[in-house]
Order: structure tokens, then sequence, then C-alpha cells
């Protein structure tokens, strides 16, 4: 493929605001997770475009590792913020982020 | 308007459809599915960019094992639905604004200054992102981060274990 990586960027930039978003308006806590994860995809995809920018040098599959990191680094944050979740929907029949207040002065 | 971009744009159309479609979907079954499918549109797009291995990982690891993983939790849970009526009336527009300004400073960062960090694409061979290629950077390079890693998903595994451990059996 062989266009102007910017519109790559972009697509990744939109896709992380459409995470954050998601992040701000849903009360569901798995959904908010999910966006979570949308947004380290959208990252994901702009090392993925960075490293073709770098030529065939290693340089480039430096950006490639980089996203096997992270894709390794949210399997074990999912399990553990899934883990968490569950914890919270035992002890309060709920994973509504709204009702997730009692620290609230 | 070349085929490439032609095919980046289905693509694109099809990614940004999902993650809207994830995020007004009321069931939470609904949003898990869209966000595998745009999971692997973004897969699709890593193997146009030559990064096949990465594309394989994305779709076993994160459209495979992770959203199993949350369609497991959905389920067992039975939390699909979300309770409607109960919300902040400013919640909706206050974080459209924000979004929208997040999204006019990355167009803004994107149209601007990748010019100056980063060149075109370039043209790369068939070895570029193979499973062997990234291997060898990956354990020549990174392999104390790698281990670490190891490390890490144990730590996870048992984290998990320990905090939805039910205690309630041992001390009533």
């Amino acid at each position: 493929m062989n266009i102007d990586p910017s519109y790559i960027l972009a697509l990744s930039g939109v896709l992380f605001t459409l995470g954050v978003l998601g992040v701000l308006i849903r009360r569901n806590a798995i959904v908010i997770f999910m966006s979570i994860e949308l947004m380290l995809n959208a990252a994901n995809l702009a090392f993925i475009t960075f490293a073709r920018t770098m030529g065939p040098a290693t340089e480039g599959l430096r950006g490639h590792v980089i996203v096997f990191f992270v894709i390794a680094v949210a399997a074990a944050e999912v399990a553990v913020g899934l883990a968490l979740i569950v914890a919270i929907f035992r002890s309060r029949q709920s994973i509504d982020v709204d009702d997730i207040a009692s620290l609230r002065g | 308007m070349s085929i490439d971009l032609i095919l980046f744009l289905g693509i694109a159309l099809i990614a940004v459809g999902t993650a809207i479609s994830m995020l007004a979907s009321r069931n939470a079954v609904y949003s898990a599915l869209f966000l595998v499918l745009n999971f692997i549109t973004v897969a699709a797009l890593y193997l146009l960019l030559n990064a096949a291995f990465i594309a394989v990982v994305q779709v076993t690891v994160y459209a495979g094992a992770i959203m199993v993983l949350f369609l497991f939790v959905i389920m067992l849970l039975g939390t699909e639905e979300e309770q409607v009526g109960k919300d902040i009336s400013w919640q909706t527009p206050v974080a459209v604004i924000l979004g929208s300004g997040l999204a006019a400073e990355l167009g803004y960062v994107l149209l601007t200054g990748q010019r100056d960090v980063a060149g075109p694409l370039q043209a790369v061979g068939p070895e570029f992102g193979s499973p062997a290629s990234v291997g060898r950077v990956l354990f020549n390079e990174f392999l104390i981060p790698f281990e670490i890693t190891s490390v890490l998903l144990l730590v996870a595994m048992v984290g998990a274990i320990i905090l939805t451990l039910n205690r309630r059996k041992v001390s009533p």
C-alpha cells in the first residue's frame, strides 16, 4: 500500500477520539473498558504506520516489537480489570460506574 | 484516486463505523462484537502496512482471547442492558465538546507536524514484518523487556485469581 501516512494517522486519531468519547459517555464499566482497548488499538495503528515510514531497516521493526508489548500488557490489564469488575459486581450487584460512589465525600 | 486509497477508505469507513456502533449499542454484547469487527478491520490495515506478524497476533490475541474474556464476563454477570433514565443531563454534551476539542488538536498536530517527524511510507520487501524478522529484533534488542512481560502476565494471572477468590466460604 502506498498512500500518504497522514491518512492512516488521521484514522488512528479518530479511533482514539471515539475511545475517549466512549469512556466519557458510557456508564457500563465493561463498555468503558472496551473503549480503553479501542484507544490502545488506535495507538498501535500509529506505531505500525510510523514503522512503515522508517524503511526496511530494523529501526522500523522496533515499532512492531512495541506493538507486540502493548498487546501483551493489554492482555494482562484485561485479566486484572475484569477480575476487579467481577469483584465489584459481587459486592454491589451493579457495574454502573455511577453506582460506585462510596468514596465520594 | 488510486486503488490503494479506495481500499484504505473502505477499511477506514468500516473501522470508524464499527467504533461508533460500539459506542451507540445499548447492549454490551453487541458492543463487544462490534469491537471484534473493529479489531479485525484494523488487522487488515496492518496487513496492508506489511505487518503480517502483528496482524495475526491482533486477530488471535485481541479479537480472539481478550474479546472472548470480555464476552464471558458480560454473560457471566448478566449486565448486558444498561439502565436508562439515570443519565446526568450535561454528561453527553460536555463529552462531545471535549472529544471534538481532542479531535481538533489531533488533526492540527497530524496535518502540521507529521511531515517533520516522518516521511512517506517506504517501500519494503516481503521480509519486513514477518515473524522471523520481528523475532530477531525482539530477542536481540528487547530480551529483558520480553522476560519482564512474561513475569507481568504471570502476576496478572495470580492477581486475577486472588481478586475473584470467593472468601465467604472460608469465613462465614
